[in-house]
């Protein structure tokens, strides 16, 4: 077959994918890294299926970024904006300018001229929001001090891009714009700086008063056929549409879309923009990490190992330093801090978009931009490993200690019960636990929770509960239960099969987000599982009922009822769930609630209190008479 | 003014007719204190302080409850073990319910003939009901006959209105203290205090 044709490029990309990326996911380094392996395998530098085009296949891919700043200004909204506002902006702002500034210091060191040294500054000043917001929900640590401020950072760096974009054409160096041949096709090409500059900003406020006055009322008339698919194309038109405009004035069609979804944010199609985007982000996203393995040069990388890797690692330690300190000042305790700088110690992928448009503007030679890229991408490549190295090696040895150092002569009592994960749910089952005096050891991700537990007399480690070892520490081979009440579902998985095969003897409880995590739990054999939603909403059921006048203990024995049945319901579909259908869960989903709810009305006795009903009685009494 | 406390339990009063009736009427009288039980608590999760505040704050205790196999719903049982604790209510120094009144109000369904040594039931109610009785006393309580209402199986909507009309009149009178309790020594029910037509009961 020709090596050329899509269904082959296709085929090659997919399965390096599916290959790598469970390989990555097994030993604990994220899809992220995995993707990268893939690339690079595929790449020249390995198996070489894919060769320049790698570049074409990049600018293809950019479009999964290019949807995931859409999904990202979607969920921005104005609450979430104002409580990060000191983040974004102080901790952002500050970040920005100070890594440009001293990048830009090192670089005019090395003997590159101001403006140039100024947007190689700005564009290394920015970190990967793919990687590091998809490494730290793995994680399950977006909620944490150092996911929030990451965030903040992360967002502030993405506006930032805008004024960037306008300000790079200012930095070209005069003479030279109209002489790039790749800047020709373009409607603002050949214009002078300060035009493309106006251009810029008439183009930004073009989209918002669109997408206000155009787009609300487009997806309102499209929502009302009721055709699912029409409403995924018009998504994607959406965004495809914005990026042809942005690329058509020289822009970066992420920023456009950016945009367009901030303005959707608050929009009644929110959710629905969201779930249709999704899956292409993801898979795009995906596309773009193995782009940016495949085109790393590893020809420029072996002619000059000490160069880049010098580089690397220059830059590395100069944006973690700077985060660091910067992180220090605005009060992050000491673990989450190493957590936020090293995360963000990458380069982002808007490097490439920006170092592809300062090269069209003739601000960078080719020669610098193709070394510069080799370095982002490792830089990028590295963050996984950082961050594992930081969490294996340095967390527990600094600050919050993986498990608390006691006094000698102190016993450690073994608790029989291990509570993991004192996020909302964990904590309730917790409290309730101490306030009757029963003895649990506790293991939370989260480094300021793991301080405060510990202030307040609790046992606990801190560290990821699903990995093997802390499991031990804590005791895990000698307790009687564990529960299991973290956030991430994934991760409940994760530390289901690691009980399972390391610790059979343990009883579990897991906690269950809804009804198709419940499913999972119980196919992965475990026997008690617990809906976070279904005894508050029956409550809600039980105290509305009692307003309408039912008797308060009837109403409650109707509760204990349905719960029952629902439960027994639950165990019946888990058990006919057929595992091959898993993926077309929303069809799934529509037929099973017709199956649920239909099963609630033919329940013979869903109410059964005949013992109290003496009607039959009377009956046979005063048929006697 | 006697300070009078109902204590009411009935598991399932949607489907009750003459507990229902006499309810509404008594919610009718004022200065009467009514503690739905099953209402209070679904849970059965009865909350001591509240319940014993109550008894302090009354004079009368009025247990009012179907006859179910021969003895009150399991509500009341809980509330007795709960409420009536060692050294509040029995005890060498429990003394708090010294002096108070106690007595039953009871509907059943079989006729009142049946409950002797020759019916059907082969007791009387009073003794189905010793061990409130016993209760009672070891409280240092005052225990008086119970006001019992049989034959509601075969009742009509008219009778089972003029039960409880005649209901909250003895609850009234009681209240206003109108009754001499004198006469309790020698009845074996509350009901023959007042003019209620035996006709109703058969």
């Amino acid at each position: 077959m020709d090596q050329h044709s899509f269904l082959f490029q296709a085929l090659v990309y997919l399965a390096s994918a599916v290959l790598f990326v469970p390989i990555a996911k097994k030993l604990g380094l994220g899809s992220v890294l995995g993707y990268l392996m893939a690339g690079i395998v595929i790449g020249p530098a390995v198996m070489g299926f894919v060769g320049k085009e790698g570049q074409d296949i990049m600018h293809f891919a950019e479009f999964g970024v290019v949807m995931m700043l859409f999904l990202i200004g979607l969920e921005l909204e104005p609450e979430l904006l104002w409580k990060l506002r000191k983040s974004i902006v102080g901790l952002g702002g500050l970040q920005v300018i100070l890594t440009a500034m001293i990048i830009a210091g090192i670089a005019m060191l090395f003997g590159l001229e101001g403006k140039p040294s100024l947007a190689l500054g700005m564009i290394l000043s920015l970190s990967s929001t793919a990687i590091v917001m998809q490494t730290l929900t793995e994680k399950g640590l977006m909620k944490s001090v150092s996911g929030q401020s990451s965030f903040a950072v992360l967002l502030f760096q993405d506006i930032a891009v805008i004024p960037m974009l306008a300000i790079f054409p200012l930095l070209a160096p005069s003479d030279n714009t109209a002489t790039q041949p790749g800047a020709d096709h373009t409607w603002v090409g050949g214009q002078p700086g300060w035009i493309q500059t106006i251009i810029v900003l008439g183009t930004i406020i073009l989209i918002i008063v669109a997408g206000r006055f155009l787009i609300k009322p487009l997806l309102r008339i499209v929502a009302a056929t009721r055709m699912r698919e029409v409403f995924t194309a018009t998504a994607l038109l959406l965004i495809v549409g914005i990026a042809v405009l942005m690329t058509q004035v020289g822009l970066s069609p992420a920023l456009g879309t950016f945009m367009a979804g901030v303005v959707l944010a608050n929009s009644e199609y929110r959710h629905e923009l969201e779930s249709d985007i999704e899956p292409f982000k993801g898979l795009l996203l995906g596309l773009f990490f193995i782009a940016v393995g495949a085109s790393i040069d590893f020809n420029l990388i072996l002619l000059q190992p000490g160069l880049v890797f010098s580089l690397v690692l220059l830059l590395i330690v100069v944006k973690g330093l700077v985060l660091f300190l910067l992180g220090t000042f605005f009060k992050i305790g000491k673990d989450q801090n190493l957590i936020f700088s090293f995360a963000l110690s990458q380069v982002g992928e808007f490097a490439f978009v920006l170092f592809s448009f300062s090269l069209e503007e003739g601000i960078f030679e080719q020669q610098t931009v193709s070394l510069m890229i080799a370095v982002v991408a490792i830089s990028m490549a590295l963050t996984p490993f950082l961050m594992m190295i930081n969490e294996r090696w340095i967390l527990p040895r600094i600050g919050t200690l993986q498990k608390e150092v006691k006094p000698s002569d102190e016993i450690d009592e073994k608790n029989p019960v291990i509570v993991a994960g004192f996020g909302h749910f964990g904590n309730i089952v917790g409290r309730f636990l101490r306030a009757n005096n029963i003895k649990a050891t506790y293991l939370d991700i989260d480094s300021d929770r793991v301080d405060v537990l510990r202030r307040l007399g609790f046992k606990v480690f801190y560290g990821d509960a699903s990995r093997y070892d802390l499991l031990h520490a804590a005791g895990a081979s000698q307790a009687k239960m564990i529960i299991i009440a973290i956030d991430s579902a994934e991760k409940r998985l994760e530390m289901i099969e690691t009980v399972k095969k390391h610790f059979p003897n343990l009883h579990m409880f897991v906690r269950a987000s809804n009804r198709y995590d419940a499913y999972d739990l119980m196919n992965a054999g475990v026997l008690r599982v617990y809906r976070e939603t279904v005894d508050t909403a029956i409550r809600m059921g039980v105290d509305v009922m009692t307003l309408l006048g039912k008797r308060a203990y009837t109403a409650n024995r109707l509760a204990r009822t349905f719960l029952k049945h629902d439960e027994a319901n639950l165990k019946k579909l888990a058990a006919i769930r057929d595992p091959d259908e898993y993926i077309l869960a929303a069809k799934n989903y529509i037929e099973e609630l017709e199956l649920i709810v239909q099963a609630d009305t033919k329940e013979p006795a869903l109410e059964r209190d005949a013992g109290w009903d003496v009607e039959s009685l009377r009956e046979e009494i005063n048929a006697k008479n | 003014m006697a300070r009078i406390l109902l204590l009411f339990a009935h598991p399932a009063l949607e489907k009750s007719r003459v507990h229902a009736a006499m309810l509404k009427r008594v919610q009718q009288i004022t200065d009467i204190t009514i503690n739905d039980l099953y209402q209070q608590y679904p849970f059965f999760d009865i909350d001591i302080q509240r319940e014993q505040e109550l008894l302090l704050s009354n004079d009368i205790f009025v247990f009012q409850h179907p006859l179910y196999w021969y003895s009150s719903p399991a509500i009341v049982k809980q509330w007795q073990d709960l409420v009536l604790e060692h050294g509040w209510a029995y005890g060498k120094n429990g003394r708090m319910l010294e002096g108070k009144k106690i007595f039953h109000v009871i509907t059943s369904g079989g006729r009142a003939e049946s409950y002797n040594k020759e019916g059907y039931n082969a007791y009387s109610i009073q003794d189905f009901l010793r061990p409130v009785e016993r209760t009672a006393r070891l409280c240092r309580m005052e225990y008086w006959p119970p006001y019992v209402i049989h034959g509601t199986h075969r009742m009509n909507e008219a009778d089972i209105n003029i039960q409880s009309i005649q209901y909250a009149a003895l609850l009234s009178a009681l209240r206003d203290e109108k009754i001499d309790m004198k006469e309790t020594e020698s009845i074996n029910y509350l009901n023959e205090l007042l003019p209620i037509r035996k006709s109703i009961e058969t």
